[in-house]
This record gives C-alpha cells, sequence and structure tokens, in this order.
C-alpha cells in the first residue's frame, strides 16, 4: 500500500441481478488528490462510489479508506468521509441552520461550524428558508454543506452539478476551488460534464461499461486529442452525453 | 463519543422531526380537527333523534264500494292528513305519530299499482305495500328487514286499533341516554383508538418509506447517526402527537357530549402508552424493506383496513359470525379499543387493563425487533 493513498481499490466486480455495473476496476487515491470519474450514464460511476462509501459491498474485490476495510470500522470512517449523494431530499419543512445543525450534532459539532458552513457555501440570506423553498443550485449548496460538516478528509459526490443551470454550477465549482486552496481533503467527484472534471480535478478516470478506458493528468490525457469528448469519442465512438 | 453529544443528537434528531410534522398544516387538521368533525358528525347523527320518514304504497282499490269498506282506506282517510297536491310522484296521506322520547315516525302513503309499488320496494325507496282484502289490512314486506319490520309493528297497531297510538301509552318506555350507554359512549373510545393505529402506521411507516425513497435515510446512515435514534425520535414524536390529538378529542367530547371517563385515568394513560407501542412496533415491521411509496401504500392499508373495519371502532363487533369473533377479539386494535371503552364506560382500572397492556407491549416489542433485523437503509 502507497503511505499517500487514503483510498485503494482493488480488481472491484458488482452486478445486481443481470447487470455487471463494475467489472474489475482497480485505483489508488493519494491525499489531497481531486479527482473525476468521468463517464455518461449507465458507467458504473455511481456504483463504484457506493462501494467506496460503503453503502455497497463488492462481490468481488476489496477496498480500503486509509488503509481500514468498512467492515467493523463503520464509525470511524463515517466521521472522516463526507458525501453528496445523488438527488438526496432533506425535511422539507427543516430550515437551512435547523438542518445544519441536525447534521453537526451527528459529528459532536455545534453553532460555529454551522455559521462556517453557511459562510462557505454563500446561504447567508437564506439560513431561516426551509429547505423546500430552495432553489435547485441552492439546495445543491446545502448538500455539498452538508457533506463538509466534519471538515472531511475525504470527500464523496455524486453528480454534484446534474440539473443545475451554468450559474449554479458556477458556484458549486467555487466552492469546491476554496476547498482545494485551503484543505487537504482528497475527493471523488462523478460527473458526465467535462468542464467540471477538467475544472476541479488532477486526475480524471474515463469510465464506460463498467470498466476504466482511460487515466491520467488533464494533459496527459489530451496527447493526441483536442478535447476529452474527442478522446472519448476516440475509445467509444459515441459523446458522453449521448 | 460520550453519553452527552448522544443525547443531543438524539434530541436534535426528535426536535427536527417534530418540526417536520408541526409544521405541515395537515397534520394538523387530519390529525386534531378531522376527528373531531367524525365525532360531532357521527355523534349527532346516532345520539340526536330526527324525525324517521317511512314510505308505504297503498294499493288502489277498483270501485268505490271496496274503498267504503276497506280498513285501509278508512284508516287513511280519516286518521290521515290528504294532501292537496297530487301529483304523481307526491304522497297522497300523510300520519305523524309523535313521540318526545322515542321521536317521530312519519309515514307517507302513496297510491300505486301493484307493479309500481314493487319496482319501489326493489329499489328501497318504500319498505312496506298495505293492500286491503275482504275489508281487512294486509302488509307485504320481507321480513329479514328491520326496518320494514318496525314500519309494520307501529302501522298494524294504528289501523288495527283504529286509533294512533296515544303518548300515554309510551309512558313505561324509557329510552337508555345515561352516560356511558349512548352510541357517542360507544364511538369516542373507538375513534381514539383508530386515530393511534392510523397516525402511527401513516405517520411512522409511510415517513420510513418516504425517506427511505428520498434517500435520507441512505444520508443519514453515512454519518455517525446512531441508527436506533432515528427510529427512536420518529416514534417518540408520534407517540407525542397521538397524546395531544387524545387530549384535545376527550376534551371536546366532554363538553360537547357530556361524556365521562368512569375507570381510572391513570391505567388509560398505560394501555393508550401500550397501544402506542404495539403499532409503532408494527409499523416499524411493515416499513422495513420496501423504498417504493405505492408498495408502501398498499401494506399499510393492508394492515389498517380490516382493523378498521373489524375492531368495532364504529359498530359492535358482535354482529360478525361467531367463528370470527374469536379471531377478531385478537387483533391489536380490538384489545386496545376494547381495553379503553371499559375504562370509559365500565370504570375498568387497572386489573382489567394489565392483560391487554401486556399483549399489547409485546406484539410491539417482537414486530420492532423482527422489523429492525429486517430494516433495509439504503
Amino acid at each position: 500500500m502507497g503511505a499517500e493513498n487514503v483510498i485503494e481499490v482493488r480488481e472491484v466486480w458488482k452486478s445486481f441481478k443481470t447487470v455487471q455495473a463494475v467489472k474489475g476496476i482497480s485505483l489508488n487515491i493519494p491525499k489531497g488528490q481531486f479527482v473525476a470519474i468521468l463517464g455518461p450514464n449507465g458507467a458504473g460511476k455511481t456504483t463504484l462510489v457506493e462501494m467506496i462509501e460503503g453503502i455497497q459491498k463488492p462481490d468481488k474485490g476489496d477496498i480500503t479508506i486509509i488503509g481500514k476495510h468498512w467492515k467493523g470500522n463503520e464509525d470511524e470512517l463515517h466521521k472522516i468521509i463526507g458525501l453528496s449523494l445523488q438527488e438526496t431530499r432533506f425535511i422539507d419543512k427543516l430550515r437551512v441552520t435547523e438542518t445544519l445543525e441536525l447534521f453537526a450534532s451527528f459529528f459532536d459539532m455545534g453553532k460555529k461550524r454551522v455559521d462556517e458552513i453557511i459562510d462557505l457555501v454563500g446561504l447567508e440570506e437564506k439560513r431561516r428558508a426551509y429547505v423546500v423553498n430552495l432553489s435547485g443550485g441552492q439546495r445543491q449548496r446545502l448538500a455539498l454543506g452538508l457533506a463538509l460538516i466534519n471538515t472531511p478528509a475525504i470527500l464523496l459526490l455524486d453528480e454534484p452539478t446534474t440539473g443545475l443551470d451554468p450559474n449554479a454550477r458556477r458556484e458549486v465549482w467555487e466552492i469546491l476551488h476554496k476547498l482545494k486552496d485551503g484543505s487537504d481533503t482528497s475527493m471523488i467527484l462523478t460527473t458526465h460534464y467535462m468542464e467540471e472534471a477538467e475544472r476541479l480535478c488532477d486526475y480524471i478516470i474515463i469510465m464506460d461499461n463498467g470498466v476504466i478506458l482511460r487515466e491520467g493528468t488533464l494533459s496527459q490525457l489530451l496527447e493526441g486529442h483536442r478535447t476529452l469528448d474527442d478522446l472519448f469519442v476516440s475509445l467509444t465512438g459515441r459523446k458522453i452525453n449521448e | 463519543m460520550s453519553r452527552f453529544p448522544r443525547l443531543r443528537q438524539l434530541w436534535l434528531l426528535t426536535l427536527s422531526l417534530l418540526r417536520e410534522l408541526i409544521r405541515e398544516p395537515g397534520v394538523l387538521f387530519w390529525g386534531i380537527v378531522f376527528p373531531i368533525l367524525m365525532t360531532v358528525g357521527l355523534g349527532l347523527a346516532f345520539t340526536k333523534k330526527a324525525d324517521v320518514i317511512r314510505k308505504v304504497a297503498v294499493i288502489s282499490e277498483a270501485g268505490s264500494a271496496e274503498r267504503d269498506s276497506s280498513v285501509v282506506y278508512n284508516f287513511l282517510e280519516n286518521k290521515c292528513v290528504k294532501n292537496p297536491v297530487s301529483g304523481k310522484e307526491d304522497y297522497k296521506w300523510k300520519l305523524e305519530i309523535k313521540n318526545e322520547k322515542l321521536g317521530t315516525s312519519v309515514f307517507f302513503f302513496y297510491e300505486l299499482k301493484w307493479d309500481d309499488a314493487m319496482i319501489l320496494l326493489k329499489r328501497g325507496t318504500i319498505n312496506l305495500i298495505l293492500t286491503g282484502n275482504d275489508g281487512h289490512a294486509q302488509y307485504h314486506f320481507d321480513p329479514m328487514n328491520s326496518d320494514a319490520e318496525l314500519t309494520y309493528l307501529k302501522l298494524s297497531s294504528a289501523i288495527g286499533s283504529g286509533d294512533v297510538i296515544a303518548e300515554e301509552k309510551s309512558a313505561e318506555i324509557k329510552p337508555l341516554t345515561i352516560k356511558g350507554t349512548r352510541y357517542i359512549d360507544f364511538l369516542v373510545p373507538g375513534l381514539l383508538t383508530m386515530g393511534i393505529m392510523m397516525s402511527a402506521m401513516w405517520g411512522i411507516s409511510y415517513g420510513i418509506i418516504e425517506k427511505r425513497s428520498k434517500k435520507l435515510l441512505r444520508r443519514l446512515v453515512a454519518t455517525p447517526m446512531k441508527k436506533s435514534h432515528f427510529l427512536i425520535a420518529l416514534i417518540t414524536v408520534r407517540i407525542a402527537m397521538n397524546f395531544v390529538e387524545a387530549i384535545v378529542l376527550i376534551l371536546f367530547a366532554i363538553i360537547a357530549f357530556h361524556i365521562t371517563i368512569q375507570g381510572s385515568i391513570s391505567a388509560m394513560i398505560l394501555l393508550f402508552l401500550a397501544g402506542n407501542i404495539a403499532f409503532a412496533g408494527i409499523a416499524v415491521f411493515v416499513s422495513c424493506h420496501t423504498s417504493n411509496t405505492e408498495v408502501g401504500n398498499g401494506l399499510i392499508n393492508a394492515i389498517v383496513t380490516p382493523m378498521m373495519v373489524l375492531s368495532g371502532i364504529f359498530f359492535s363487533y358482535h354482529n360478525f359470525p361467531d367463528w370470527s369473533i374469536q379471531i377478531i377479539n385478537k387483533l391489536p386494535l380490538t384489545i386496545l379499543t376494547d381495553g379503553i371503552r371499559s375504562i370509559f364506560n365500565e370504570g375498568a382500572g387497572y386489573p382489567q387493563v394489565v392483560l391487554p397492556v401486556m399483549i399489547l407491549i409485546a406484539t410491539g416489542v417482537i414486530f420492532f425487533m423482527a422489523g429492525l433485523k429486517l430494516f433495509k437503509w439504503h
């Protein structure tokens, strides 16, 4: 095991009934690195991230977080991971501050941390708003705030900007840029937006049909290709958003 | 994590779920206002004796000679009030039998041909046909229809004697309107226990399924939150809400219908809590696996509908066949309803409720443990 790897995934397989979602994937995430898993819908990104989150168990293979398996270490690992799931809804009639206070209580944190998060995700004006009355972008910023409330060593974001308009997407990116500059958090982000992977991440993994097609830094991937989209077309014969 | 943050976590979870509940205006309406409206509606419908309308067909007799000798026509012409409007759809004669204690019965007599009378009988518009035979009155009705039988008894007394029953003759009748014997005394404990079942099944079961379908459960268990705290908070909030709803309903019933609790109030609180535990356990079990709200709907209805019909909420379950009573009185809602009703109306106390309390708590604990074992958080 590399001493600096916070996540190690070795030869992981997962299937659902007749669908083989992940086929023997291996990857390492070093401390402080932002990694994008890029691929179209159905590529196996969410299944892979859910196995790293401990929500799904792999059929075969091995996953360790800071050198520990999920089994028997749930409490410890939950404390160092922050996550934002695809399309999560919170309690509609709870205010923004109340929602953050609730999640802060799970990590033994108080109002000071809630105020810091509200400031970080730019929801100061919406402190007293009910979650149900937030816009899509504001709700996604709240989800990000909840993921960051425990100052996580590992941040797992599953399609954090899907369905958001360009402005709202940029607001989420700004928050993640601030986080990258100000901490040594490692992040895995799944997306099917090329631009998001290019702008935010140090390392990009391209997936399709449950396997990794190519991985590397942006410059490594773009050798011989004009854009990531061109690369994806050359690898699969189709565009990523088709 | 030390004890204090764990308690703070539990407190904030409970507070959050309580806020979710009380900030929904529909919860206040369906939980508090609706049971009161139901009490008012059913209470008034079954406690105040309104005028009872009874419609009777009289088969026309052909000749004036037959009419003159007919007891039926004599009675109609001499004792009843003739309707000045004589359309086809209108009644021809009207008779009122007034009684302060039993209420007023109003008879409307329609002069019809036999075939027309049979059609109205089949439709349930009338329940008795009156004919004259050799000067005697003949009554045609379904003997299995208790309403028709009552119409016959009242009418035959009036026609047979040639006189309307005098008020003095009913002086011996003592209507049972003392507390504990009225329909409203039967109804309110039933509404109370039905409220516990409905609130637990829809509030806890549906709440869990909905939160699972919204991925909120999955998000919560991805934190160090203690899983049992979530379920404890959900059940605590629901029991607290049920307690408020029950108090409002009882106070309303006391003020509006002068209902009394003749037995031990503390025993009733104990039984109330046991009932809540039973249905909370069943609710957790029912919702332990599915994340589909439509499947959840079906599961909840499959539990609550039979009990609502069978457990004697609105009418006594002793009207069901004998073989079924042995099953019905083992249902949790029947046990709870019979217990609460015995405290309200029969003056029951701890000795009478110990067994139901133990059965209900055991039911709740068994279902809760089984539900927890199968519980799917993701």
